[in-house]
């Protein structure tokens, strides 16, 4: 169970929201809305824990996340803005180097898997530079599929996929919360997901 | 720990697909070496005299050229966020960055100094002592310029203000390093300039990981 409550965020004096408080049960989602500049980001950061708390608190299954970020992190999957693929490696070695850095050994047949299921194969052995836009975003995506984390923090998932790859991506997330996963998003367009979810709208 | 390899050899495989860059640096060092014996002229004794010092500064600002680089290609595409992220500690990542560094811009600067020794006429003697001071020293360099490269990070002009912050900090070991080959040459023996440089590459081994940890989660949070 991961839960905030009354999170506040300010940037440059301004600020951003405060008193957000939200609660996510195994097997739900969050849907975060909201226009540009609202502070969206800044929140998921504020909530994966690269943004310092200015108040509020997060619990990780009952735990302060901030007394026990090491159990909240091996949990946690984080996409942001920034693919954290490195250019001149390939799908299939940015893959198993991501999962090392996460603390999970991965064999080159998982990796392939994850990559096969969103659509990258033939594509695991050519550097990440050669990858059109969306090839990268299913590289980085591929990357939630070998974390074993329970919760997902996914900025903007969305962006840049085609029909198919948003299909995908859309079964790979209800797949995860039928696994009692949680998944706390933000989206400019309309998510169709399975099971428990709400969405939040934030608002200055 | 698997961890650690693991970023090792990341950072080095990157290096290999990317050779220019750890070729610079080193190219850098063969050439201020070979320059300075031919400003100089032909005396031997002036060569020999000023030979530890014109190598160690060299070696100094090799390094000096690829600590920009340290971080900021992870800190642009996002991999930085994935590390402090990571349940292992950030500060044992930083260290395994730290390494890979020393790898690509520290051992190639130890391994080729020898040769270019020669240029100086130092004796055999005292080729031994350079790298050996070298191998001690070139890790210091790496190790606190890593906590001048996590502070500058993301900071416009950050390479500027990165030798301004990190050159001073250098100079205990271009003093106990140069110092290491003169006192030898003069016949007073190494040990206790090779023995304070250990000192101080275990001080640094010690806290650097950490301090530029903790700069780079300061970097992260804007």
């Amino acid at each position: 169970m991961f839960s905030v409550s009354n999170l506040s965020c300010s940037r440059g004096g301004k600020r951003l929201f405060s008193g957000v408080s939200f609660t996510l049960q195994p097997g739900q989602w969050l849907h975060l809305e909201g226009d540009n500049g609202v502070g969206k980001t800044s929140l998921l950061r504020l909530a994966c824990g690269l943004s310092a708390l200015e108040e509020g608190e997060m619990m990780w299954n009952h735990q302060p996340v901030v007394q026990n970020s090491e159990a909240f992190r091996a949990n946690l999957a984080y996409l942001g803005h920034q693919l954290a693929l490195k250019e001149d490696l390939t799908p299939l070695e940015n893959l198993r180097a991501d999962a090392a850095v996460a603390g999970r050994h991965l064999t080159t047949e998982e990796a392939l898997q994850a990559l096969a299921q969103l659509g990258l194969r033939g594509r695991e052995h050519l550097p990440v530079k050669v990858l059109s836009q969306g090839q990268k975003r299913r590289t980085a995506l591929a990357r939630l599929l070998v974390r074993a984390a329970k919760l997902w923090i996914l900025d903007e998932p969305f962006v840049a996929l085609d029909n198919a790859a948003q299909n995908a991506l859309t079964q790979i997330i209800n797949g995860h919360l039928a696994n009692q996963g949680m998944v706390l998003l933000t989206s400019h367009q309309a998510v169709s997901l399975s099971g428990m979810g709400f969405s939040y709208r934030l608002a200055a | 720990m698997s961890a650690f390899v693991a970023i090792v050899r990341r950072d080095l495989t990157l290096a290999l697909r990317r050779k220019n860059e750890v070729i610079t640096s080193v190219f850098f060092f063969v050439v201020v070496a070979a320059l300075f014996p031919l400003g100089i002229g032909p005396e031997m004794n002036t060569l020999r005299l000023v030979a530890p010092g014109i190598l160690w500064i060299g070696a100094l600002l090799a390094s000096m050229l690829s600590l920009g680089r340290m971080f900021a290609a992870d800190f642009a595409d996002g991999t930085l966020e994935q590390m402090a992220l990571s349940p292992n500690s950030l500060t044992m990542l930083v260290a395994a960055k730290i390494l890979a560094h020393w790898l690509l811009s520290g051992l190639p600067l130890v391994l080729l100094a020898p040769v270019l020794g020669l240029q100086f006429d130092l004796s055999a003697n005292a080729l031994w002592i350079l790298t050996l001071s070298l191998l001690l020293g070139t890790p210091i360099l790496s190790l606190i310029g890593a906590i001048g490269a996590a502070l500058t990070l993301g900071v416009r002009g950050g390479d500027v203000l990165l030798s301004l912050l990190v050159l001073p900090l250098y100079v205990p070991a271009l003093v106990f390093g140069a110092g290491a080959v003169q006192a030898e040459l003069s016949g007073l023996g190494a040990s206790a300039h090779l023995s304070i440089l250990a000192a101080m590459a275990l001080v640094a081994a010690v806290f650097s990981p950490w301090a530029s940890a903790a700069a780079l989660r300061i970097a992260l949070e804007s």
